[in-house]
């Protein structure tokens, strides 16, 4: 039979009785679009919605006095000044979340909402948590649905399976976006057939049944549980079925502030990380690793008296070192320290700040945008400093490996890449290697990858014994990744009315995205693939111009250090994206470049952003910041105001800095202490739905505080080919001093109900970033050469050495 | 191997260990009880603090042999036995403010701000925002907001 005949409506043909998933199944809505206009015009909205795409742009009247400005005069004021459209990007129909969510839905079917004959409901999430809350905006999801308490529901973490394809992939903020539909149809589903059957039980129609807290009541007193029907309303078959979503208006568990579901574990510490696993065996297990990134063992001079030393097991030679084994993590860090070794330098060994930088710079292409009659260029250019994601967790994963198989426990953000890497390695099949998920100690992008995981199976292997491996402060500060250091480069086109053309180039240290996306844009490690296209990819799906500056191009031009060479593992650089990835820099050099704009326009930099705003949303969030924005602030105090676009949210965030003497030199018990911020106003228009608001602030409380740190402080200093930084009081990030003690003011505003729901993990971050530099900026008059502020500034620290590798206490 | 006895929240323990060994491997590694995280190893980032009669101290920075059968170290399994509840009125506050995040450093901050507290009432005052930005414990995911808050709550509460 083909197609078209199985498709056919011949009335007098006997229909086959439909059986399985050969059911005819219909989606039932879809929504429209009445478009305005002088006659009727309608469309299909399917996708992004109206809200979303910059209509032409429409600024509102600004007015007002012209404040006084520096270079060319305005010639009659702020009033003359228009907006020029800006021409279209990728991001303003399509993004990641978009991309992924997309490859996420066709197994979505193999996820499954289990009622349990207790009366509860698990799902196995096939997300990695690492602190951002998804377990407990999951659990809502389907409690929500199910009209279940959430303390019913139970979302563990699903062990990797590779049959889930592109859906095992936590990043890009998406979780919520490629779940929200999925979870709350599997639980309606879960729901309807349970109403069935609670139906045929009580002798009512299902729609006579009230569903609450977990039971079926009749209209005659009588009820049945969900655990009383767990069993009885089993299908005997898998089949499609029809099922209608609760309405969100009716929505009473999702959208309330709502506490973490695993927060009493984690307050008595009874929460288990990987290292807490009771894992028969498993003894704890370090490695001693080279004086320059990624060196090699050449000798090692005293193997059997390290061997000998007490309390260590085990001592095997592996690619990135010597790994030693014993009875406690102590007596481990005593023999990494004890081991005499010659070590061949790592391939970047001759590489500085300054190489590299030099580097970038050689690598900046030509501007694009050429000058036009009455208008002038104005350029900048803006250098970012390696940082390091830093989770408190450090780098852990357990691992036994037998001759025949293997299982895995680690924090692992595509748990699928790592079962097939370390299968490979091992030399098993992907069958053969069990992958269980372990709940993180933060991430921040870094556990996208998974050395630890691929370290501890080869450890493990090589010693023929289970091991708990734990990578040392400083191993994970000095050979863990960090986020790529990279230099902006910023044109426009300006004439004495608008902004003709905007152009913004990031070349970066090439970002290892090599651990793919799920199976899915894994660069080719063959020697002709340079994975540059896959950084570019990233680039163009999540940034985004928040301005109508006319002809708009943003794009990455390019990676450094990205020989063929550097991408074998081990090879260059070990880098990896961080929370925001690109947008971080991105936003923080076109908002301080905004500022330059703003005051070349002779306009208040607030008012400059509310004009040439692209959407709506960013000035119903730059409106909820007016109220604190101030430009008569003493010397050495100045606001920023910074504004975004991504995550299908327009965010904007105002920060006022104190970098006053008195402040900057203030006295804190063993603190660096610096500029402090004073006071800081958040704003955001959301996508669509908050699950949970009280998740929500917590995210951008923090994400906040990443910003103020990667403005600031927060950096990695390369000298000759290692980082200096090897522990907390060395990586300066966030600690209480810095914290502002006004609390941060967060405006939480209605979603967006044309926009996609979306997730809160790094929003916050660039916009706070950027603000908290135009503070800065603001305050001091000075724009540092590179960002972080302290970057340039002199070292805090006494660096440790190198060798021996690990301070000790 | 020498054997080294102290007591561990309210129970007597004894071990058989090398006399180097810093205590958070004892407490984590040979008695297996793992609310308390190791972050940094040198006494820095604080993710290990627990109690030393009654005191904040990072056990992974002393060694075994320097305590001694009388000492008692509290960690965050016996903070609740402090005060003969299921849960310290320091964990009530933190479960109030929902502070955790990843909850990785929370125990270790839990234990810093219930000694923080006990030691300012030692000396006749309540804690303000100069003693909060004392506290050195780092929290990678920045909850300190949501900390600061907690600790003004749980210091009423104690």
């Amino acid at each position: 039979m083909t197609q078209s005949d199985s498709l056919s409506h011949d009335a007098g043909a006997e229909q086959p009785e439909p059986t399985g998933l050969n059911t005819p199944i219909e989606r039932r809505r879809f929504v429209g679009l009445l478009v305005a206009g002088p006659t009727v015009a309608a469309a299909a909205w399917l996708t992004r919605g109206a809200s979303t795409a910059p209509a032409a742009a429409t600024p509102p009247d600004q007015g007002g006095a012209v404040p006084a400005n520096q270079g060319w005069v305005m010639p009659a004021g702020e009033g003359n000044v228009r907006v020029t459209p800006a021409t279209p990007q990728y991001t303003d129909v399509h993004d990641l979340e978009d991309y992924l969510t997309d490859l996420a839905y066709p197994t979505t079917h193999l996820v499954k909402v289990e009622v349990n004959p207790d009366g509860t409901v698990s799902y196995q999430l096939p997300r990695s948590e690492v602190g951002q809350g998804i377990t407990t905006a999951i659990g809502m999801l389907i409690a929500e649905e199910m009209d279940l308490p959430l303390d019913k529901v139970k979302v563990p973490l699903s062990d990797a399976k590779p049959e889930l394809m592109f859906n095992m992939f936590t990043g890009g903020s998406n979780t919520i976006n490629s779940l929200y539909y999925p979870v709350r149809t599997a639980a309606a589903a879960a729901k309807g057939a349970l109403a069935e059957a609670a139906a045929a039980q009580l002798g009512y129609a299902a729609d006579q049944l009230t569903a609450r807290s977990g039971s079926f009541n009749a209209p005659d007193g009588t009820f049945v549980t969900y655990g009383e029907l767990a069993v009885k309303a089993a299908s005997p078959r898998t089949k499609p079925v029809q099922v209608e979503l609760k309405p969100e208006s009716e929505f009473s568990i999702v959208g309330k502030p709502t506490r973490r579901v695993d927060a009493l574990e984690a307050v008595t510490g009874r929460k288990q990380f990987a290292l807490d696993l009771p894992v028969p065996g498993a003894k704890p297990c370090m490695v001693c690793r080279p004086p320059t990134i990624n060196g090699k063992v050449d000798t090692i001079h005293n193997l059997e008296a390290v061997r000998a030393m007490p309390g260590i097991t085990d001592v095997a030679t592996i690619a990135s070192g010597i790994a030693v084994r014993g009875e406690t993590f102590g007596q481990c860090i005593d023999a990494v320290n004890a081991l005499q070794v010659t070590w061949v330098p790592g391939p970047k060994a001759a590489e500085s700040d300054g190489t590299v930088a030099e580097g970038l710079k050689t690598a900046l292409k030509a501007m694009e945008l050429q000058p036009q009659p009455g208008a002038e260029i104005i350029e900048a250019e803006f250098n970012f400093a390696f940082a390091s994601h830093s989770p408190l967790e450090p780098n852990t994963a357990v691992a036994d490996v037998k001759k025949d198989r293997a299982e895995i426990w680690s924090a692992l953000k595509i748990p699928i890449a790592a079962q097939k890497e370390i299968a490979k390695l091992l030399g098993m099949e992907m069958e053969q290697v069990r992958v269980h998920v372990t709940t993180g100690g933060g991430s921040f992008g870094r556990r996208l990858f998974f050395d630890a995981a691929l370290e501890a199976a080869e450890i493990s292997q090589k010693m023929g014994k289970p091991v708990k491996l734990m990578w040392h402060r400083a191993d994970n500060v000095r050979h863990g990744r960090a986020h790529p250091k990279a230099l902006c480069k910023i044109r426009a086109i300006v004439s004495p009315e608008t902004v003709l053309g905007f152009e913004q180039q990031l070349v970066s240290v090439r970002n290892d995205l090599s651990h793919g996306l799920g199976d899915i844009f894994t660069p080719n490690r063959a020697p002709s693939s340079s994975g540059e296209d896959v950084s570019r990819w990233l680039f163009l799906t999540t940034q985004r111009s928040a301005y109508h500056f006319g002809t708009t191009r943003q794009y990455l031009s390019g990676e450094t250090h990205a020989s063929i060479a550097d991408h074998q593992p081990g090879g260059g650089f070990n880098t990896g994206s961080m929370r925001s990835v690109y947008s971080q820099q991105v936003c923080t050099a076109q908002e301080l470049f905004v500022d330059i704009l703003a005051d070349k326009f002779g306009m208040d930099r607030l008012e400059f952003r509310y004009k040439f705003a692209k959407l709506d949303k960013l000035r119903t969030v730059l409106d909820k910041l007016r109220p604190a924005w101030r430009t008569d602030l003493p010397p050495g105090v100045g606001q920023g105001v910074a504004v975004w676009l991504e995550h299908k949210q327009a965010t904007a965030c105002l920060v006022e800095l104190d970098c006053r003497p008195e402040t900057v030199n203030r006295q804190v018990r063993q603190a660096i202490t610096g500029p402090r911020v004073t006071r800081a106003v958040y704003a955001t228009v959301p996508g669509k739905v908050v699950v949970n608001p009280m998740g929500m602030e917590a995210q951008i409380q923090g994400g906040f505080l990443d910003g103020v740190a990667y403005a600031l402080t927060a950096s990695l200093h390369l000298e000759d080919g290692h980082f200096l930084e090897a522990s907390w009081d060395n990586y300066a990030y966030t600690r209480q001093w810095n914290v502002p003690l006004d609390k941060l003011e967060i405006h939480i505003l209605p979603p967006d109900p044309m926009e996609k729901p979306a997730g809160q993990g790094e929003t916050a971050v660039p916009v706070s970033r950027a603000a908290t530099a135009c503070a800065y900026v603001r305050a001091t008059g000075q724009m540092p050469s590179t960002w972080p502020v302290a970057h340039t500034q002199p070292l805090h620290f006494k660096p440790y050495p190198t060798v021996p590798p690990l301070p000790t206490s | 191997m020498p054997q080294f006895s102290f007591r561990l929240n309210g129970e007597p323990v004894t071990v058989d260990v090398d006399q180097n060994v810093r205590l958070l491997w004892v407490i984590r590694d040979v008695l297996g009880v793992t609310g308390p995280k190791y972050g940094c190893g040198i006494a820095v980032c604080k993710a290990c603090t627990c109690h030393l009669n009654g005191e904040a101290f990072n056990p992974c920075s002393v060694r075994v042999k320097d305590i001694g059968p009388n000492d008692e170290v509290t960690t965050i399994e016996g903070l609740p036995a402090t005060v003969g509840k299921e849960l310290h009125p320091m964990q009530e506050a933190w479960l109030e403010y929902d502070v955790v995040q990843c909850g990785y450093c929370q125990p270790g901050q839990i234990m810093a701000a219930v000694a923080k507290v006990k030691e300012l009432r030692a000396q006749g005052r309540e804690i303000t925002d100069d003693d909060l930005d004392e506290i050195r414990n780092v929290c990678r995911c920045g909850t300190y907001f949501r900390i600061r808050e907690a600790i003004k709550s749980g210091a009423k509460m104690m």
